[in-house]
């Protein structure tokens, strides 16, 4: 567990330093993400540690949005002041987001590698709950 | 006695132990009652636990820095846990691998898709200019968002929010308008709910399948990356 903790902050730190240094505008965590990518794709697979370690953080990914979501308290005479913008961009874009995704996606994945639509069965691995 | 229980509160509302405290309890509240109540997405354990903490901070009167001070090693793992997505998607890697082309053509439709209509309905309801460059990279990861909604001179704690109804949103209706616009397949669900609601909608999909899970996580991190890079250049190309 320590080990892979380790592992996790060591590449997001070289993303957050290849970052600033080579002026990137892209986040260091996202940098480490593709770092750690490219080292399993190297090692050729997940040790067992790393990926049990991984998997309960990611079991609870949730929680980590918590206190910035609690910060709703700081801005609420905006959010009174500016309700109804606010209410229809996010729901409104957002759905519009996951719909118009989602849809173009499975279109786009029909042409290519329609595999999933010969299997049926394939949609049914937890019953009546879909993501 | 009082003077030891005043002694005692400004211990603990001086130290981090009461905020990160609370934020475990109350996440652990919303759990508990998001299983017992038959796993309801409308009763997304965020939206509990961010309720209760609130409520709690209100009613004694903490300021929210003085609670973040706590909160903010809970709020720290948002980077490693972005670092450790590469798992599901390097498990995952074959699927991806086969469906590059489709994967790259949704990116970059719905990451705008999100990003404009968002913009577009703020402004259509009068919202003001603050809230409408705060409210257009709300579809990516706290972090990355509020990087970017700093750039282009949105208030960064106001995109926080924004980013966390957006995921809560996701996690409750997402189910819906996916069944309501019949996409079945796994990998376009989960590559949906990652693209337009970050890592909640990605904890969402990895609830239900792994396969959803994998291209939540995936559609999360590359709208991270295309957010990142086209945002703050379609802004300085629109308003200069």
């Amino acid at each position: 567990m320590l080990g892979t903790l380790t592992l996790l902050l060591l590449c997001q730190l070289a993303g957050e330093l290849a970052a600033r240094l080579l002026h990137l505008p892209v986040p260091g965590p996202v940098l480490g993400m593709l770092l750690l990518f490219a080292g399993l794709l190297l090692r050729g697979g997940v040790p067992d540690t790393v990926q049990d370690t991984a998997g309960g953080l990611l079991r609870h990914l949730s929680l980590l949005f918590v206190p910035a979501g609690v910060g709703v308290m700081v801005h609420v005479t905006r959010l009174e002041t500016e309700a109804l913008p606010i209410v229809a961009a996010l729901f409104g874009s957002t759905l519009f987001g996951i719909a118009v995704t989602a849809k173009l996606m499975a279109f786009l994945l029909s042409r290519t590698d329609p595999r999933l639509e010969e299997e049926p069965g394939a949609g049914e691995q937890v019953k009546g709950d879909r993501a | 006695m009082s003077a030891d229980l005043h002694q005692i509160w400004v211990y603990l509302s001086a130290s981090p132990l009461a905020g990160l405290t609370l934020t475990l309890v109350a996440y652990q509240i919303g759990l508990w009652v998001f299983e017992k109540l038959g796993r309801r997405p409308v009763l997304n354990p965020v939206l509990i636990a961010v309720v209760l903490i609130a409520g709690t901070l209100s009613l004694s009167g903490i300021d929210y820095r003085t609670y973040f001070d706590g909160a903010q090693f809970v709020h720290f793992l948002l980077g490693p846990a972005t670092v450790a997505l590469a798992i599901p998607l390097y498990n995952q890697f074959q699927e991806v691998r086969r469906s590059a082309l489709a994967l790259v053509v949704a990116l970059l439709v719905g990451s705008a898709a999100s990003a404009l209509s968002a913009v577009a309905l703020v402004w259509a309801f009068g919202g003001s200019k603050a809230t409408i460059l705060s409210m257009a990279p709300k579809s990516v990861t706290s972090p990355i968002a509020m990087g970017v909604s700093e750039q282009i001179g949105g208030l960064p704690s106001l995109t926080a929010v924004f980013v966390i109804i957006t995921g809560i949103v996701a996690a409750s209706l997402g189910t819906w308008v996916l069944n309501l616009v019949r996409v079945k397949d796994w990998r376009a669900r989960g590559f949906g709910m990652g693209v337009a609601a970050h890592g909640i909608g990605t904890a969402r999909a990895l609830q239900v399948n792994e396969v959803a899970g994998a291209f939540a996580g995936l559609g999360m991190g590359l709208n991270g990356l295309a957010t990142a890079l086209l945002l703050p250049t379609l802004y300085h190309l629109i308003w200069g």
